[in-house]
């Protein structure tokens, strides 16, 4: 049973709240718009981090649901290539394309042109706790824990990684979500917590109000 | 225009251009260095003040080779604005 593989910790940013492992951490004004509620969660959880002021939204909505996720997370090994990331998303980078895309009139911005790929956010959560494993981002119209287990499995069965980060973070304006899940190679007596698609979609429509 | 004025207003352009929200402009020294060791910029906030210098200064950096000695700093960056300002006048 040494290939199992666990649901280790799982992390959702969606409705100006913040949850691990199903327990409400973070909540803020309910009318706030995503901006102001990705700065007042940086501030919460003292992230100290100044790059995070340069990032487009879905980056810092991606390093908000990492940090959360890995906060108290202790690894047995800390090769950096022994963690992936797969993320998905419906909504690309569309945000910032729509930003970079008013400032070509006068001058591009080359700040907002460095965000107009989704897979950025991979890069920056990568930069930020050091990892260099296999990674990627797909796009999709829903959240696919079909295509993410099975992804995933092959990251883990074809490449060094112990451990991966995947889940789904979407940014379309101000209707956020994010919401990833720490896998790690370790065997588990607890049906909930295995690494099946069945437990993904449990925890992604059932946690948090989404239904 | 006085270089002290100028270099007061470099620090709040340079703050809102590259979305230095930590700092104010009195943490930032008119000598101290912008990039690595100093402010910690990168090559994406060269890029930035560039086109600070285009969009508040009309000033285009002609020759690239130029950078690492027109933004070494804050005091730099001004008496490069006031050379061509003088030069154009």
């Amino acid at each position: 049973m040494a290939d199992h593989k666990k649901i280790s910790a799982y992390s959702i940013v969606r409705n100006n709240t913040v949850s691990k492992n199903g327990a409400l951490i973070f909540e803020y004004e309910k009318d706030a718009g995503a901006n102001d509620f990705l700065l007042a969660a940086y501030r919460q959880f003292a992230i100290n981090y100044p790059k995070f002021y340069k990032m487009d939204n879905l980056c810092k909505l991606g390093i908000i649901a990492a940090e959360v996720l890995l906060k108290d997370q202790t690894f047995e090994s800390n090769d950096p290539y022994a963690t992936g990331i797969v993320l998905s998303n419906a909504n690309s980078s569309l945000d910032t394309d729509i930003k970079y895309y008013d400032t070509v009139a006068n001058i591009a911005s080359p700040a907002l042109f460095v965000y107009t790929l989704p897979n950025i956010v991979i890069g920056e959560i990568s930069i930020k706790f050091s990892f260099k494993g296999e990674n990627a981002f797909f796009i999709f119209d829903s959240f696919n824990a079909d295509f993410t287990t099975h992804y995933v499995n092959n990251l883990f069965d074809t490449t060094g990684i112990h451990r991966c980060i995947c889940g789904w973070v979407d940014l379309p304006g101000n209707d956020y979500e994010a919401i990833l899940f720490l896998i790690e190679k370790k065997e588990t007596l607890n049906e909930q917590e295995a690494f099946t698609k069945e437990n993904l979609n449990n925890i992604y429509y059932t946690s948090n109000g989404k239904s | 225009m006085e270089k002290a004025k100028l270099m007061e207003d470099l620090k709040q352009q340079i703050i809102a251009q590259l979305n230095l929200k930590d700092l104010t402009p009195e943490s930032i020294a008119n000598e101290q260095p912008l990039f690595v060791e100093g402010l910690g910029l990168d090559s994406i906030d060269a890029l930035e003040l560039i086109v600070l210098l285009q969009q508040e200064y009309k000033i285009k950096l002609s020759n690239a080779e130029d950078g690492p000695k027109v933004f070494k700093s804050v005091s730099t960056m001004a008496d490069y604005i006031i050379q061509h300002q003088t030069e154009n006048a």
